[in-house]
């Protein structure tokens, strides 16, 4: 009799000779845990599909994350990281101040300072005609503007053209897209109700990353605030360019620049700085997401143990058959744990095509480049495995610990 | 034979003085002693509740008895580890079941394989014994069915390959042919003792008159105890 399999020598009968034992190829194990799969493939597929939804949400709220902040990135390259924003801010005593209307033309006079622009406070509303409501404002604020404003903030129109010296001193008004949007009008050459007058709409902006303040603002010349809105040319913010490896030294001698009386009143922001804290915010929100991705994994583990614990119990005379056939009882387990752990990868792997795939949506809708970082799919995949094989734990000791005389009911 | 504790010269299975009570207590087995020789075809008949299965699961290692010692191919297997008993199964012993116990999405040839998987045989060469055991049972024509395109004759000739495909020292078969109708019976009675005459050691327990009177040694069981033995020893 060939082929008998030897092991470690353990003196039984003869003193020197090895005991039988019983092997599992490492090569045999996983067509074996495929077995189970192939045999109920429907409920296969139904039982990996948790996991796979919480692979896939985790995906996506990675990729999308990922090509969130790829795209943030080349946003702050693409704007420059050199501008900066000065604003009243409070006095000691807690009243609101103002700045000088010297102050826009004092910034732009500091060496380093490439462009300031500054938008003024003016007290009216607009509305889409004067047949609209005077309380429903569309929170709409309007705002007077410098002709140099929208090229300070590297913005872009839409439609039409910005206001320039001749504009600015007639009835023109330039809109921010939300504004644009938030009152119906998509073209320019249209009046609006502004002030109790009508203004012609010159120009859309697109939306101003670096100043989404401005988003929801309709802007005048600062003329035409003054001489039909009774404007006070008070400057409620001012944007400024500044050569990029001075700009902190502007930064520091902006607010006595601006209000050389009282610097202590004059706040100076950084937009960037809220532009990085806004992408911080997002990803803490997306942490709710990767909560939701990890309940839906646990309840797909949850699921693939509740389907292997039947799959034993439907499976006791193959068990038996196996145990008689020479398996040993860690055999009967790796079966049942590598066939948990398969089904969970199967789920792994289409949730992370599902993932990758709701990522690439997601950015092209937005116009982004979809990123999906080789290490999150590295890590699903991973993670995947990790739950079958805690899944699969309890069913496999359960098909271990099976007697298999009663197993095959002998 | 070098490095195995077996010895091809002793006794295919030999079970001394092996009781089996169940806690109850009801005695299963009382005190049986059987020497069962290589090359023997021996049946084990007996009422319902005589103790049959329960000494087929301790011939085959699968149960411990409560006291008594077995022996297979001379190897004492009292107090083994349950690994290495799996090992005497995988190397030694062929099971054949009433119910057959093949895989569905298995085909013939690789149910019969099965039997040699957990030898830690390369798969290519579980395939080979596994194509020569089917054509032992006459079945090399079926080895691409499924369990479900066969009759029930031909699953268990596919089960008996399987049993077979490792040339195991002793062949233990639970009423082969008690999900068989009568011609299928036949058929795997004419296999059983074909088998036997090219040298394989069979010990079935059946309630199959025809499978007794074809056996060449009966060994009637009652109540746990040898009552009759043709080949008294």
């Amino acid at each position: 009799m060939s082929g008998v399999v030897t092991g470690r020598a353990e003196g039984r009968a003869g003193g020197r000779a090895a005991l039988p034992v019983s092997r599992l190829r490492a090569a045999d194990i996983w067509p074996l845990a495929l077995l189970g799969l192939v045999s109920r493939p429907a409920r296969a597929a139904l039982s990996a599909v948790g996991v796979a939804l919480g692979i896939a949400t985790m995906v996506a709220v990675l990729g999308v994350a990922s090509s969130s902040q790829a795209q943030l990135v080349a946003q702050i390259d693409a704007l420059g990281t050199n501008l900066l924003t000065v604003a009243p801010g409070q006095s000691f005593g807690g009243q609101t101040v103002t700045l000088p209307p010297s102050a826009p033309a004092m910034v732009a006079r500091v060496g380093p300072v490439i462009g300031a622009a500054a938008i003024g406070d003016v007290n009216a509303q607009v509305y889409r005609n004067d047949r609209i409501s005077p309380a429903n404002t569309n929170a709409i604020t309007v705002y007077s503007a410098d002709a140099g404003l929208l090229r300070t903030l590297q913005g872009q129109l839409a439609r039409g053209r910005f206001l320039n010296a001749a504009t600015a001193r007639y009835p023109a008004v330039v809109l921010g897209a939300d504004a644009a949007a938030a009152l119906g009008i998509d073209r320019t050459g249209v009046q609006v109700w502004l002030g109790n007058r009508w203004f012609g709409v010159v120009g859309i902006m697109r939306r101003l990353p670096l100043a989404p303040e401005l988003d929801r603002t309709a802007l005048i010349g600062d003329p035409v605030a003054q001489r039909l809105l009774h404007a006070t040319a008070a400057p409620v913010q001012i944007y400024v360019r500044a050569n990029p490896a001075s700009i902190a030294a502007v930064a520091a001698v902006l607010p006595a620049t601006a209000d050389p009386a009282a610097p202590q009143n004059v706040s100076v922001a950084d937009p960037i700085t809220a532009l990085t804290a806004r992408a911080d915010a997002s990803v803490a929100f997306q942490e709710q997401f990767l909560a939701l991705g990890a309940v839906a994994l646990l309840v797909g583990g949850i699921g693939i143990a509740n389907v292997m614990v039947i799959a034993v119990l439907e499976r006791r005379g193959e068990i038996g058959l196996r145990r008689a056939l020479g398996a040993r009882r860690l055999h009967v387990a790796v079966q049942f744990a590598g066939e948990a752990t398969l089904l969970a990868g199967c789920g792994g792997v289409a949730g992370a095509v599902l993932g990758g795939f709701t990522t690439t949506v997601y950015a092209a809708a937005r116009h982004w480049d979809a990123v999906v970082p080789v290490p999150v799919l590295l890590a699903a995949a991973g993670v995947a495995l990790l739950v079958g094989a805690v899944a699969g734990l309890y069913p496999a000791l359960r098909a271990a610990r099976l007697v298999p005389a009663e197993a095959l009911r002998l | 034979m070098n490095g195995t504790v077996f010895d091809s010269t002793a006794s295919a299975l030999e079970l001394i003085g092996v009781s089996k009570v169940h806690p109850g207590p009801v005695a299963a087995l009382r005190s049986v002693s059987v020497t069962i020789g290589t090359g023997e075809f021996t049946a084990i008949v007996g009422p319902s509740g005589s103790g049959k299965s329960t000494m087929l699961a301790i011939a085959g290692t699968l149960e411990r008895p409560t006291s008594g010692s077995v022996r297979v191919a001379g190897l004492v297997v009292d107090g083994l580890p349950d690994r290495a008993l799996s090992g005497v199964r995988a190397g030694r012993i062929g099971f054949v079941f009433q119910q057959f116990f093949l895989i569905p999405t298995l085909t013939a040839l690789d149910n019969v394989a099965t039997g040699l998987l957990y030898r830690g045989v390369p798969a290519a060469q579980r395939r080979r014994a596994a194509a020569d055991a089917l054509a032992e049972v006459g079945l090399s024509g079926r080895a691409g069915h499924r369990p479900a395109e066969l009759s029930g004759g031909e699953c268990q000739r596919v089960a008996i390959a399987r049993a077979l495909a490792g040339r195991p020292a002793v062949i233990l078969a639970d009423e082969p042919t008690g999900s068989l109708d009568s011609a299928a019976s036949a058929g795997i009675l004419t296999l059983l003792a074909e088998l036997n005459s090219r040298g394989a050691t069979i010990l079935v327990v059946t309630h199959n008159p025809e499978i007794a009177g074809a056996a060449s040694r009966v060994i009637r069981l009652r109540d746990g105890r040898i009552k009759q033995d043709s080949e008294a020893s």
